[in-house]
């Protein structure tokens, strides 16, 4: 099933398949886009996100690599000061650790280290969260480390229309982007309008940065993102039938740098946040969150930011993920508790 | 160095000690009678057994993924049973066989791949590290161990499993270094197995795998990865090499997966069909059973029973799996730490008010 070429129509894909299509686009936007990654050739990924791409754009651009990340992301920083922009696959979310001084300390300080000269426009896609029933390493959340470090953009999708949009966004980006894909999410199906970037009007080719409502409501603010919007979505769905709450949900997609407006604005109106995700607690994402909005709502708020997280601990056997990971009871209890001060 | 080490070939007969590379090796399986051979070849069927168990019990839904290490009984059990009580092992995921011949039950395996445990067994009580899905990662960890025996003394040699791919990672060649030049009682044993996931040997190297051992400074062989007493005498050749303080050895034994990587691949996208029907033939336990047939010694009913007591641990194995319960909830607070993290007890606390209110 090689893809096919899309003009501007809306279609019904899995997030995979969006994924794969935008990948797609990004290939034929720029020839010096080259994919690079364990497994990404003949078998098209183990999640089969560059099926086909091989076939359609040759083996120099759809590198199979020899089994090393830190080589995956150093030899990528070395292509795009040639002039190249890679896309990187690390195969799972507990891989990338082998090239995280490629990340952090050349990756993302050499624009600044070169005063502006060197742009390294690389992508690195990682796979993440839980809830596939895996076994270990396959089910993290390690997106803090990225967003405590400068000089990289962090993004991640939680919809099929935005799988498509935003990979292409983050190869167009010429800043370092870690692009993290809710891979318990690939197989949800959304309409996407498949219209290629470079048709797209101007402030839609580079919202790449910006959080979104998907869905408004009075009562309570829950934001959230990647694998956790459509965990939120359906908790808002129940407080709507059991509770008569309305709940107001926001994506946040970029995880660095965050776009807090909505959040805060929304806040300001609920008086009450839970922010969610299934990595841990202690300095995450939700941290950050709960520290700032608190700066820019305090007088607005009913209740303390709260949080609904993944746990302290490290991922637990895929037998006991469910108790680990945030479902819809324990966003609605922390929705309760809101009310409660 | 040597080209290709066998003691068996692939229609089962033995090769002689003459003055080809075997001759060196010889010597360490002179001493091995047919009931050892007998031995071997009932390890090599019943850990096939297992591992067929272990992917029907994927496809039942009972474990959530299986490795399978079909086609590489031969490597497994022959430099597992190399090993003495002493010797420390450090596996990577597919090691079914090389934990069989460590004693760790194979139930422990199965609950890894269930998802109900994250390492079961006791690393010291076995000699048998925890797998490591981390690929090349334990080989670093092998090295400071045998750096440890050495320091400490010891009379074990350490062994560490990686794969054709690993040889790629950072951590293996940086452990190849470390264990040459610390002189660490190490044997590196890489099951070349053809296929990292979907992408051949020829992506990760232009050398043979043994032939990079040189770079680093230390000795190394390709052994027939199935020809099980070829890989005996090998590593037993290899561990003395270790423990006489001679520093790391590199044993490359070739080998083939004969199955998808794990349960979740598939081959037909990558792999050549004829490929596989000529590794079939090389069937390491078919190599073995023909020899010993040969020699009239392997009659139909020792096969027979040989066979039962593999269908039988099977048997035993598959009710222990399905009978394998998850753990209670809060087990996951466990074990974060040796001492009590105030973060994750009071997570626990909470967690156990909750879901009690939940109930
Ligand atoms: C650091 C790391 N990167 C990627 C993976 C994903 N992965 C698991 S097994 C594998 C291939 C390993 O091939 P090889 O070393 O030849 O061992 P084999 O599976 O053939 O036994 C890959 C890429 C991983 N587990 N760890
Ligand atoms: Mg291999």
């Amino acid at each position: 099933m090689a893809p096919t070429a899309s003009a501007s129509v809306r279609r019904t894909l899995t997030l995979a398949k969006a994924l794969n299509t935008g990948l797609l686009e990004a290939m034929k936007a720029d020839p010096k886009t080259v994919i690079m990654g364990e497994d990404v050739g003949k078998l098209g990924g183990v999640f089969r996100i560059t099926d086909g791409l091989q076939e359609l754009f040759g083996e120099e651009r759809v590198i199979d690599t020899p089994l090393a990340e830190s080589a995956i992301v150093g030899t990528a920083i070395g292509l795009a000061m040639r002039g190249f922009r890679p896309v990187c696959e690390i195969q799972f979310d507990g891989f990338v650790y082998p090239a995280f001084d490629q990340i952090v300390s050349q990756l993302a300080k050499l624009h600044y280290r070169s005063g502006g000269r060197i742009r390294l426009p690389v992508t690195i896609r990682i796979p993440y969260g839980g809830g596939i029933g895996a076994v270990e390493h396959h089910s993290e959340s390690p997106e803090a480390y990225f967003c405590h470090t400068a000089g990289l953009r962090v993004v991640t999708c939680s919809s099929p229309a935005d799988a498509h949009l935003m990979i292409q966004q983050a190869v167009a980006s010429d800043d370092p982007v870690i692009f993290l894909e809710p891979k318990r999410r690939y197989w949800e199906k959304g309409e996407v309008d498949t219209t290629p970037l470079a048709d797209l009007p101007a402030d839609l080719r580079t919202d790449l940065g910006t959080s979104r409502v998907v869905r408004s409501g009075q009562d309570a603010t829950l934001v959230a993102y990647g694998p956790m919007v459509r965990t939120c979505l359906d908790a808002a769905d129940v407080a709507t039938e059991e509770d008569g709450r309305s709940l107001e949900v926001i994506d946040l997609r970029s995880l660095s740098p965050l776009d807090l407006d909505p959040v805060v604005e929304s806040t300001r109106r609920t008086g009450r946040l839970v922010a969610v995700h299934e990595a841990p607690s202690n300095v995450s994402l939700s941290s950050e969150i709960a520290a700032r909005v608190t700066e820019q709502a305090f007088y607005h708020l009913e209740s303390p930011v709260l949080r609904v997280t993944g746990f302290d601990t490290p991922y637990p056997p895929a037998r006991l993920e469910d108790h680990y990971l945030p479902d819809v009871d324990r966003i609605l209890d922390a929705v309760d508790r809101t009310f409660g001060y | 160095m040597t080209e290709l080490v066998q003691l068996l070939t692939p229609d089962g007969r033995r090769t002689t000690s003459g003055s080809g590379p075997e001759a060196e090796y010889q010597a360490f399986v002179a001493e091995v009678t047919d009931d050892d051979l007998v031995g071997l070849l009932r390890d090599m069927t019943v850990v096939r057994r297992l591992d067929d168990e272990g992917t029907a019990l994927q496809r039942q839904g009972e474990l959530s993924l299986w490795a399978s290490l079909r086609g590489q009984e031969a490597a497994q059990v022959g430099s597992g049973r190399a090993l003495e009580p002493a010797d420390m092992a450090f596996p990577s995921y597919r090691e079914h066989g090389v934990a069989w011949c460590r004693g760790v039950d194979p139930l422990k395996l199965f609950g890894l791949f269930r998802g109900t445990s994250l390492g079961a067994w006791d690393p010291a009580e076995h000699g048998f590290a925890l797998y490591a899905i981390v690929v090349g990662s334990q080989t670093l960890h092998a090295t400071g161990y045998a750096m440890g025996v050495a320091r400490d003394g010891g009379e074990g040699a350490v062994i560490s499993y990686f794969g054709d791919g690993a040889s790629s990672e950072g951590d293996v060649n940086e452990a190849f270094g470390w264990a040459s030049v610390f002189g660490a009682p190490l044997v590196f044993f890489c099951q070349n197995n053809q296929w990292a996931i979907s992408e051949p040997y020829r992506r990760q190297s232009r050398v043979p795998i043994y032939q990079r051992a040189r770079g680093f400074g230390f000795p190394s062989v390709r052994v027939d990865g199935n020809d099980v007493l070829a890989t005996l005498a090998v590593t037993r050749w290899a561990l003395r090499q270790a423990r006489s303080g001679a520093g790391p050895v590199l044993v490359e034994a070739l080998t083939y997966r004969i199955n998808p990587h794990t349960t979740a691949d598939d081959p037909s996208r990558y792999r050549p069909a004829d490929e596989l029907s000529t590794w079939r033939r090389r069937d390491p336990i078919d190599r073995l059973r023909t020899h010993l047939r040969a020699r009239g010694v392997l009659t139909d009913e020792l096969e027979a029973s040989i066979a039962a007591e593999a269908d039988s641990t099977a048997a035993d194995l598959r009710a222990r799996c399905l009978a394998l319960p998850d753990p209670p909830g809060d087990a996951l607070f466990d074990h974060v730490q040796v001492e009590e993290n105030n973060l994750v007890a009071a997570e626990r606390a909470a967690f156990v008010s909750l879901r009690g209110a939940l109930l």
